[in-house]
C-alpha cells in the first residue's frame, strides 16, 4: 500500500512518525511504502514566532532539519506538490515527478494574507513569518509611545494569538518603563473579543483590568498611511501610531489552483477527516474546513486519530475510531503567567484564572514539541 | 433593479454566517435583499447586531426546524 503524506509541517511530520511506528513490521516487509512530499527542508515551530515579536526567543531556535525529525522508513522528498489527479490516484510535483497513492493525505497548512486589506501590508507589523516577527521586534524596540491597535480577521491560525499578542504588548511596555505612554486597542470582527465564547467571558474582563480598550464588530477594510488609520467594513475607524495586524488567512494557493477548496480549505469529514467524497484521501491541520481552530494541536490530535486508523486500514481493513474535535490551547496573559482551553465538538472551553506555572509548562513545551514532532509525547 | 439573494451558511460555524453576508453586503447593491440561512445560534445573535452596528436595515429573523433565516436590506 503506498501512502503520500503532502507536507511536512505539525500535522504530515506527527502523522507520518505515528503511522511509521505502527507499520514498521510493514514498512520492513515493503508491503507498506510511506512517502512524504515537502516545500521545506527546514521544519519550524511557528508557535515560536510569538515569542520572537517581542525578543525572548531568537529566530534560529524555530527550526529543526525535517529530514533528521522523521522515523527511518519514511521517504523524504523536498519537492512540492503541483498537480493532485484524485481521478488517478497520483500528485504531480515541482520537479515533474509523479507518485502513486492508494492513501493520500493532504496537510500543506495555510498562510496569512496581508494584501487582501488595502495599505495593511504596507502599514501594518504582523508575526506570522520569521521576516515579519524580527520586524516587529525592531519596531516595538524603538517605539517611544502612543496607540497601538491590534486588529484581528478571520480565520487565521493560532485562535489564541489575538489576545496572547495583545497580553504580551502591555508588559512589553511595561517592562520597558512606558507603560503609560502607550494605549493598547484590540478589535475584533465578531460581536466579542474572541470567536470561543468562554474565552471571550474571561479575556474581556482582563482587558478592562489592565485599561485595554476594543471594539467588536470590527471588520478590516482599508488602512490610510497617511493619516495613520485603519477603517472598518462596519463604517467605524481608528487612528493609530502603530498597527499590529492578524489578516484573514487562507489555505496554500495549490489547493485553490487545484479546485480541491475555496479559499484553500477543503472540506473535510469531521469525525472520519476524509475529504468529501473521497474515501482514500485524508485532510489535517490548517487546511481543513472544519469549524475548529487552525491549531497545531488540532493537527496534532487528527493525526494521532488518523494514524490509528489508517494502520488499522492497513491491518484489519477497517478505522476504529471517530476525531471528536479534541484541540488544546495554551493562552499567554503576559509575559509570566499563562492559562489554557480544551475544548471538542461538544464541550466547549473553561479557562480558569492565568498562573505561572502554566506560563512554565509552555516554556519548556517550546523545547518539548520536537519531541511530540518525533511522536515520542 | 434590486435583487434578492439567497446565503446558505448551513452547517457553518461562527463566524462563518456572518462573515459570508459581510461578502454578500459588499458585492450587492444598495437596495437588495439578502436572506441568510444559518444553523449556528451565535450567529444568529451576532448577525441583526452587525446589521444595526453598520446601519442596513433587519427585515426578518425567524427560526424553523434549528435553521435560522435573517432577511437584511442593503441601505448603503
Ligand atoms: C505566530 C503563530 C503562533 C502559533 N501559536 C500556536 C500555539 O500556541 N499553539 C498551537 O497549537 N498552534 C499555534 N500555531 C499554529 C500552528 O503552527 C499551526 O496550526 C500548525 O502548524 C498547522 O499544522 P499543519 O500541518 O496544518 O501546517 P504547517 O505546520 O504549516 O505545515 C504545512 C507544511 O506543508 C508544506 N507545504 C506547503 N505547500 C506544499 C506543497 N504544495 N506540497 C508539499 N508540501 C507543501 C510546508 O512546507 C509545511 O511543511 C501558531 C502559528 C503561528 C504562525
Amino acid at each position: 500500500m503506498k501512502i503520500v503524506i503532502v507536507g511536512g509541517g505539525m500535522g504530515g511530520t506527527i502523522l507520518g512518525n505515528n503511522l511509521a511506528r505502527r507499520l514498521h513490521h510493514e514498512l520492513r516487509t515493503g508491503k507498506v511504502r510511506i512517502t512524504m512530499l515537502s516545500a521545506s527542508d527546514r521544519h519550524m515551530y511557528q508557535p515560536g514566532l510569538l515569542y520572537v515579536a517581542v525578543g525572548s526567543m531568537m529566530p534560529d531556535e524555530l527550526y529543526r532539519d525535517q529530514a533528521g525529525l522523521l522515523e527511518p522508513g519514511i521517504v523524504f522528498h523536498v519537492d512540492p506538490v503541483e498537480n493532485f489527479m484524485l481521478d488517478k490516484r497520483q500528485v504531480k510535483t515541482k520537479s515533474g515527478a509523479v507518485h502513486d497513492y492508494d492513501v493520500l493525505v493532504i496537510a500543506t497548512g495555510s498562510r496569512a494574507v496581508m494584501d487582501s486589506i488595502p495599505g495593511l501590508a504596507e502599514n501594518a507589523e504582523t508575526f506570522y513569518t520569521e521576516e515579519s516577527a524580527v520586524r516587529m521586534l525592531k519596531r516595538l524596540r524603538g517605539f517611544q509611545g502612543g496607540r497601538v491597535v491590534i486588529t484581528v480577521g478571520v480565520p487565521h491560525k493560532c485562535p489564541m494569538a489575538p489576545l496572547e499578542i495583545t497580553f504580551m504588548l502591555h508588559d512589553f511596555f511595561k517592562e520597558r518603563g512606558i507603560g503609560d505612554k502607550v494605549q493598547l486597542h484590540y478589535t475584533y470582527p465578531i460581536g466579542r473579543v474572541h470567536s470561543l465564547e468562554n474565552v471571550a467571558k474571561w479575556a474581556a474582563p482582563e482587558f478592562d483590568r489592565l485599561g485595554i480598550t476594543y471594539e467588536t464588530l470590527f471588520n478590516m477594510k482599508e488602512v490610510d498611511g497617511k493619516t495613520k488609520t485603519l477603517t472598518s467594513e462596519e463604517g467605524s475607524s481608528c487612528k493609530f501610531d502603530l498597527l499590529i495586524a492578524i489578516p484573514a488567512h487562507k489555505g496554500m494557493e495549490v489547493v485553490e489552483k487545484n479546485g480541491l477548496g475555496q479559499n484553500g480549505w477543503i472540506p473535510t469529514n469531521r469525525t472520519r477527516l476524509n475529504m468529501e467524497g473521497q474515501e482514500n484521501v485524508f485532510v489535517l491541520g490548517d487546511t481543513t474546513n472544519l469549524p475548529i481552530s487552525k491549531a497545531g494541536s488540532t493537527a496534532h490530535f487528527e493525526a494521532e486519530a488518523l494514524g490509528e486508523n489508517i494502520a488499522a486500514m492497513v491491518k484489519v481493513g477497517s478505522p476504529v475510531r471517530d476525531y471528536d474535535g479534541k484541540v488544546f490551547c495554551f493562552i499567554e496573559a503576559g509575559k509570566d503567567r499563562a492559562t489554557y482551553a480544551m475544548f471538542n465538538y461538544t464541550t466547549p472551553p473553561d479557562p480558569k484564572a492565568p498562573t505561572r506555572a502554566v506560563h512554565w509548562f509552555k516554556v519548556a513545551y517550546n523545547k518539548l514539541y520536537w519531541a511530540s514532532a518525533r511522536g515520542l509525547l | 433593479m434590486a435583487e434578492k439573494r439567497k446565503i446558505d451558511a448551513r452547517g457553518s460555524f461562527c463566524p462563518g454566517p456572518l462573515m459570508e453576508l459581510i461578502a454578500g453586503i459588499k458585492a450587492a447593491n444598495v437596495g437588495d435583499e439578502l436572506e441568510v440561512l444559518s444553523t449556528d445560534r451565535g450567529s444568529a445573535a451576532d448577525i441583526p447586531e452587525w446589521i444595526k452596528k453598520v446601519g442596513h436595515e433587519l427585515l426578518t429573523t425567524t427560526e424553523e426546524n434549528g435553521v435560522w433565516h435573517i432577511t437584511v436590506r442593503k441601505t448603503k
